[in-house]
């Protein structure tokens, strides 16, 4: 496979001013602080005391090295501020890097956001000449595609009307069917699914898959989790400018959650008595590798050692947290508890249709239950098993075409019966 | 874009853009583009449309003529009438004044493009120049009206016209670089531009002929670009009636690709930036 993009040692400085909460500079400002200067100098005091810089460098990217090979799909995601948006402006030549290096291989585009350079008094016709343009597509392959553009977008009727006009939904179809319709080797995409009506974004996605099944090289910045693992096979994290994880995406969901998680839900293991002792917790798959999607048996399993007979029941439990830390539920066991010392293999079987795309943490437990319904937690690690679960989009999705996320921290398939009464 | 697919870009820190030139060539649609689009906004919405690009030059031609030519009693240049004088020297300045402007104000106001996508940003001034140009053109054909009205008859030096409407139209890229460039970082030039049209419009002979100006001050006249301009354009229009005091105009040529060079090498320098300042 050949490289598309080859980044080495990529870092952004952007200057911040505290004193000035002013965006630009203003001559007189410039002036005034010259004054100022100069004033100080005159009346002899230190030059340096006076004209303190209260500037500061951030680096919104730092040494950055990645790379990306032709046909791949690739997910950045991070929290706000990681980077992630400034790495597609380097990339897009919007902006340029402070030190590093890229080279791209193949015509880009970038689709940062829709409709970019949209007039309000321009005509839906128009702008898409223009956006087309903007976009860098020449006027002999915007006339070809022109009408594929427009009913795609479904404006047909709207075309010689200034896009002022159009709603706020019309507006965005008709921005992002001019941006679907380029044809670059790679697509750099940033959060623009966002917005239009859910018909509409299962529509721009059902394209952008198509795109990426052409073995063109598609970027992808997203917050939408579901979005983005359904999208892409590999994902990189950001955080604070630099690159935490590169792999499978959703490994990478995960490693998202996990940081954006670590203060809500802590790894510590609460350990309080000498009765038992957590060996090992995994998760049991029926069928290796791939993606867990929503529709798959799960097998989550702790082995634990009772080193004395306890005073009561001792129970293990499964807490299933939801990824913006949430619980989801509680499993406690069930059938025979064992009592007598030795070491056990708890298995707890989650059946496929029950989970909702996304990130779950599972946190163990054993507790020992006696009389009188007091109770000792003999172990709890909250943090001891991640995994991401995905919605494959098929017939059992009953999505009936809807792309957007399904609210509920669970999705459980319940079963239906509709008669005529 | 270009169609080749093994093409390979290279990205990297404080490297000035090899092929800046060959992608501005490449990037010619968008001009026309641009262009278009801000003659069309132009011109929509308004009650009389290019009507105004009618009166505008007339109304002001008018004023200069009964103010100079009655009132003051200034001399026209050789035989041609007051009005064509005046006109034929508007003619450049209206188009500096609008053309300069407009470039000046053009980044600024294509703020969100620039920090969305790439293309070269010369594209943006220069193609601002272009309305100014179109308004240029109908300008012309007006003088063209008051000739035929006025009997005048211009003689061979018209030909070389179009050299000089390059040089106009090199003096408004020249300081609209500057100023549009200036504008991203400090917004204050924003108030810079109509002053420098107020204040040109005395200082240039506009309302007036520069042979009026003592033949001492001449050459320190001809430090303002636009004196060698409209001189120009009067030697080109109003034909044998009038000279051009050459000293004096190649110094106004010289400024104005002095001002052309440095405008292009400072918009270049600092449009990098553009993105993260604006």
């Amino acid at each position: 496979m050949s490289t598309a993009i080859q980044i080495e040692g990529l870092a952004k400085r952007y200057v911040i001013r505290h004193e000035q909460a002013r965006q630009y500079t203003a001559l007189r400002d410039v002036i005034a602080d010259g004054v100022r200067g100069a004033g100080r100098y005159l009346l002899g005091r230190s030059r340096k005391a006076g004209l303190k810089r209260t500037s500061e460098d951030f680096w919104a990217l730092r040494d950055i090295s990645l790379s990306i090979g032709a046909g791949e799909r690739v997910g950045v995601i991070g929290r706000n501020g990681a980077g992630k948006s400034t790495l597609l402006k380097v990339l897009s030549r919007i902006t340029e890097p402070t030190a590093g290096r890229i080279v791209i291989t193949g015509r880009v585009s970038s689709l940062l956001e829709v409709g970019t350079g949209f007039h309000p008094e321009l005509t839906g016709r128009e702008n898409i000449f223009l956006n087309g343009a903007v976009m860098g597509m020449a006027k002999s392959e915007i006339k070809r595609k022109f009408d594929e553009i427009v009913a795609f977008a479904d404006v047909e009727k709207f075309l010689d009307t200034p896009v002022k006009r159009y709603s706020s939904g019309m507006y965005v179809r008709l921005a992002f069917s001019v941006a679907a319709h380029l044809e670059p080797e790679i697509l750099i995409v940033d959060e623009v699914l966002a917005v239009g009506d859910m018909a509409f974004q299962r529509k721009c996605l059902g394209k952008l898959e198509e795109v990426g099944s052409q073995g063109r090289t598609v970027l992808f910045v997203s917050h939408n989790m579901g979005m983005i693992s359904n999208l892409c096979q590999k994902g990189i994290v950001l955080d604070g400018g630099r690159v935490t994880f590169e792999g499978n995406i959703s490994e990478a969901v995960l490693k998202y959650y996990e940081v954006a998680n670590r203060n809500t839900l802590g790894s510590e293991v609460e350990h309080k008595s000498e009765v038992a002792k957590l060996l090992e917790v995994e998760l049991v798959r029926n069928d290796f590798g791939g993606d867990i999607t929503i529709h798959d048996e799960l097998i989550v399993r702790m082995k634990y050692e009772l080193t004395q007979t306890g005073q009561g029941q001792s129970v293990p439990n499964f807490h299933f947290f939801a990824s913006d830390g949430s619980y989801a539920f509680v499993s406690n066991a069930n059938g025979p508890i064992p009592r007598e010392p030795g070491v056990y293999k708890a298995d707890c079987r989650i059946p496929g249709g029950l989970l909702n795309e996304g990130a779950y943490f599972v946190g163990v437990a054993l507790t020992t239950f006696r009389a009188q319904g007091s109770y000792d937690v003999e172990f709890f690690d909250r943090n001891a098993l991640t995994f991401n679960v995905i919605d494959p989009m098929d017939e059992l999705s009953n999505r009936y075409g809807y792309g957007g996320p399904i609210p509920g921290t669970v999705r459980p398939s319940l079963e239906w019966n509709i008669t005529r009464d | 874009m270009s169609s080749d697919s093994s093409h390979t870009l290279v990205i990297e820190a404080g490297r000035t853009e090899r092929h800046y030139w060959k992608d501005l060539w490449r990037y010619r649609e968008l001009f026309y583009f641009l262009a278009w689009r801000d003659i069309l906004v132009r011109y929509k919405q308004t009650a009389i449309g290019v009507a105004w690009a009618v009166l505008r030059p007339l109304l002001t031609m008018i004023v200069f003529t009964v103010v100079f030519g009655k009132l003051a009693k200034l001399p026209s240049e050789g035989a041609a009438p007051y009005p064509i004088m005046v006109f034929a020297g508007m003619l450049p300045w209206q188009f500096f004044a609008s053309g300069f402007s407009d470039a000046g104000n053009s980044v600024v106001g294509n703020a969100q493009m620039i920090s969305k996508t790439y293309f070269p940003r010369l594209i943006v001034p220069s193609s601002a120049l272009i309305v100014a140009l179109v308004d240029f053109g109908i300008s012309f054909g007006i003088l063209g009206c008051l000739m035929i009205w006025y009997g005048y008859v211009p003689n061979v030096h018209i030909v070389i016209l179009p050299v000089f409407v390059l040089i106009a139209f090199a003096a408004a890229l020249g300081v609209g670089l500057w100023i549009a460039a200036l504008n991203v970082k400090y917004r204050d030039f924003r108030y810079v531009i109509p002053f420098i049209v107020q204040f040109g419009l005395y200082i240039s002979p506009v309302g007036f002929s520069s042979s009026i100006v003592p033949e001492k001050w001449r050459l320190l006249y001809s430090l303002n670009p636009m004196v060698g301009v409209i001189d120009g354009f009067r030697w080109a229009i109003l034909g044998g009636s009038t000279t051009l005091d050459w000293a004096g105009f190649s110094l106004s040529i010289v400024l104005v690709v002095v001002l052309l060079i440095t405008g292009v090498m400072y918009f270049r320098r600092t449009e990098k930036t553009f993105a993260d300042v604006i």
